[in-house]
């Protein structure tokens, strides 16, 4: 380099770079790097090279816990990507119909729930989900189905699901928004020409505004993907550490939480915390990579 | 489609979207009998009853948990705004070869969660001597935070016209003054947008709470709630209160800084 930095510069980055550096991009480096270590009987650590992964992918009595946290995480992710997102679209869409009357106030409402705590959104629906307040079942009542009623947070069947359900009520504010505001932005000149080509509006949704909003439907993709897999607040709030009933509403981050603090009789290892961490990392990473190099470049190439 | 129907559906899912809300802080206001003998119902004179509130207020830390979470919250946002413009300034305003690095090093923070770092983060707290203090939560939300404050602040940094700074530097005035009185004047609204946005996944958190600063002294709102439902758990009263109680401060705040937030999202969407 050239010319000297200016040493007003390094004061205005040092503090952002310093705090940045310290407490997120090195502990996430640290925790890659101690993946690779095995903690003894003693507490001490030692470079064991692969196998804590080894165990984890391998090993049954790691790897059953691995793969059904894994595989309930897809589900997880499959539920907002098939209940969420289309809703979400849903709403954006019906919210950008030209003209509508208070769509201000419907998005504002609609949004509110994405702000709340995760504990208490959890703790709501688990009140009104409960047999013993029997509010679930009044209102199924209502449109004559409350034999169909189940507790259905409290059953290894349906508990994902439901938790799922809950988690898409929360944050279906943000694909909503996001698609709300990509609609909002495509050219009214196009529209207007194919209104007056004499197209329907049905035509003109599915092959004019929709493939020009695909790059925000990618986004919403890859934030749900994100989101989900690093998703902890919920399970643990409404079924605890131990992701029950039977594990089986345990995903990626609950599970890590187990490996990193033990739970029963199983004692907490921080080293194989990481190594979990770090398939947790990998998982999230393959996640935005094929975001960036498949869809987000075919979607450029598109657009021109 | 008509636009009857479109409001039908519109007004549905906003009632789905307020049902549960409304529910829980409607029954918080009800006697215990009322609450379980029509929860659906509204509180009466006759069913009013502030029994759950005094309940939490009286017997909980609710006052402490509000403060810690008030302290980390306001704390964290200053560290955020002011750290992440001072970056956002440099990196915009004076050309070096290692900005883009910079750049994508800052990149990695926004697709990473800092969660997955968290082993590492225990340990650094723990030979700080920074475990159940405040302190250890404002630094790892702000360490959090600031890529993405980053990001936003230089796309504003970026559009602020060249002559303003150029006429400030030929009448003598410093780096130092420049950025202070004349951009960060500039660039409020943006800071007001990274404001609403960093403030929600603060308050609400519950993971670096419970991992770094869980005890008595230090839990923030989000955590003491969460422990609270879990001891009160037949008081149903004090549950719904408590409930209630958490909700409000976002609630209020969503009322002040809504117009702010859309903008923000819808903004930053276009893009």
């Amino acid at each position: 380099m050239k010319r000297a930095i200016p040493w007003q510069a390094v004061v205005f980055l040092l503090p952002a770079l310093l705090i940045y550096s310290v407490f997120s991009a090195f502990p996430l480096l640290d925790t890659l790097r101690l993946g690779l270590f095995a903690t003894d009987e003693t507490g001490a650590q030692h470079f064991a090279g692969l196998a804590n992964f080894k165990l984890l992918l391998l090993d049954p009595q790691w790897s059953d816990g691995f793969w059904n946290a894994m595989w309930n995480n897809l589900k997880f992710f499959g539920i907002h990507m098939l209940v969420q997102n289309p809703i979400g679209l849903l709403l954006a869409t019906l919210l950008s119909v030209r003209g509508l009357k208070w769509a201000r106030t419907y998005r504002t409402l609609i949004f509110l729930p994405t702000l709340l705590s995760v504990v208490i959104v959890g703790f709501i629906w688990q009140l009104i989900l409960s047999p013993l307040w029997g509010v679930g079942e009044r209102l199924m009542d209502w449109v004559g189905l409350a034999e169909h009623f189940q507790p259905w947070l409290g059953e290894e069947s349906s508990a994902l699901i439901t938790l799922s359900l809950i988690s898409v009520w929360q944050f279906i504010g943000v694909p909503m928004m996001l698609i709300y505001a990509a609609l909002l932005a495509v050219p009214e000149e196009v529209i207007d020409a194919a209104v007056v080509e004499g197209a329907s509006s049905w035509r003109i949704f599915w092959e004019i505004k929709l493939p020009l909003i695909y790059p925000t439907l990618g986004l919403v993709t890859i934030l749900t993907f994100v989101g989900n897999f690093n998703a902890f607040d919920l399970i643990y709030s409404v079924k605890g550490a131990l992701a029950g009933p039977n594990y089986s509403t345990d995903i990626l981050g609950s599970y890590f939480y187990r490996t990193f603090f033990g739970y029963q009789s199983q004692i907490g290892s921080p080293t194989m915390g990481a190594a979990v961490a770090t398939m947790m990392f990998l998982v999230i990473l393959c996640g935005v990579a094929i975001y960036f190099y498949a869809v987000q470049r075919k979607l450029q190439r598109y657009a021109l | 489609m008509s636009a009857g129907l479109l409001h039908a559906v519109l007004i549905a899912y906003t009632i789905l979207a307020l049902f549960p809300i409304a529910l829980v802080i409607m029954n918080s206001l009800k006697s215990r009998e009322a609450i379980f003998d029509d929860p659906l119902a509204l509180p009466t004179a006759q069913t009013l009853s502030w029994i759950g509130y005094d309940k939490v207020l009286s017997k909980a830390n609710v006052w402490l948990y509000f403060g810690n979470s008030s302290t980390v919250t306001v704390v964290s946002l200053f560290c955020i705004v002011l750290f992440g413009a001072m970056a956002a300034w440099a990196l915009t305003e004076y050309k070096l070869r290692i900005n883009r690095w910079l750049m994508l090093y800052l990149a990695f923070g926004i697709m990473v969660p800092i969660r997955l770092g968290t082993v590492s983060i225990l340990s650094l707290m723990v030979k700080l001597e920074l475990v159940n203090t405040l302190t250890a939560l404002v630094l790892v939300y702000t360490a959090q935070s600031l890529p993405l404050a980053v990001m936003i602040l230089s796309e504003f940094i970026q559009q602020i016209p060249k002559e303003l700074k150029e006429a400030a530097r030929c009448d003598g005035v410093g780096e130092f003054r420049i950025f202070f009185q004349i951009i960060l004047p500039l660039i409020r609204p943006a800071v007001a947008t990274v404001a609403v946005f960093t403030m929600i996944p603060v308050w609400n958190d519950l993971w670096f709470p419970l991992i770094l600063a869980p005890s008595d002294q230090t839990q923030t709102i989000t955590l003491g709630v969460q422990q609270f439902l879990g001891q009160f758990v037949t008081d149903w009263n004090a549950v719904l209160a408590a409930l209630s109680l958490a909700v409000l401060p976002v609630l209020v705040l969503y009322m002040a800084f809504s117009r702010q937030l859309i903008k923000g999202l819808t903004s930053g969407a276009v893009k």
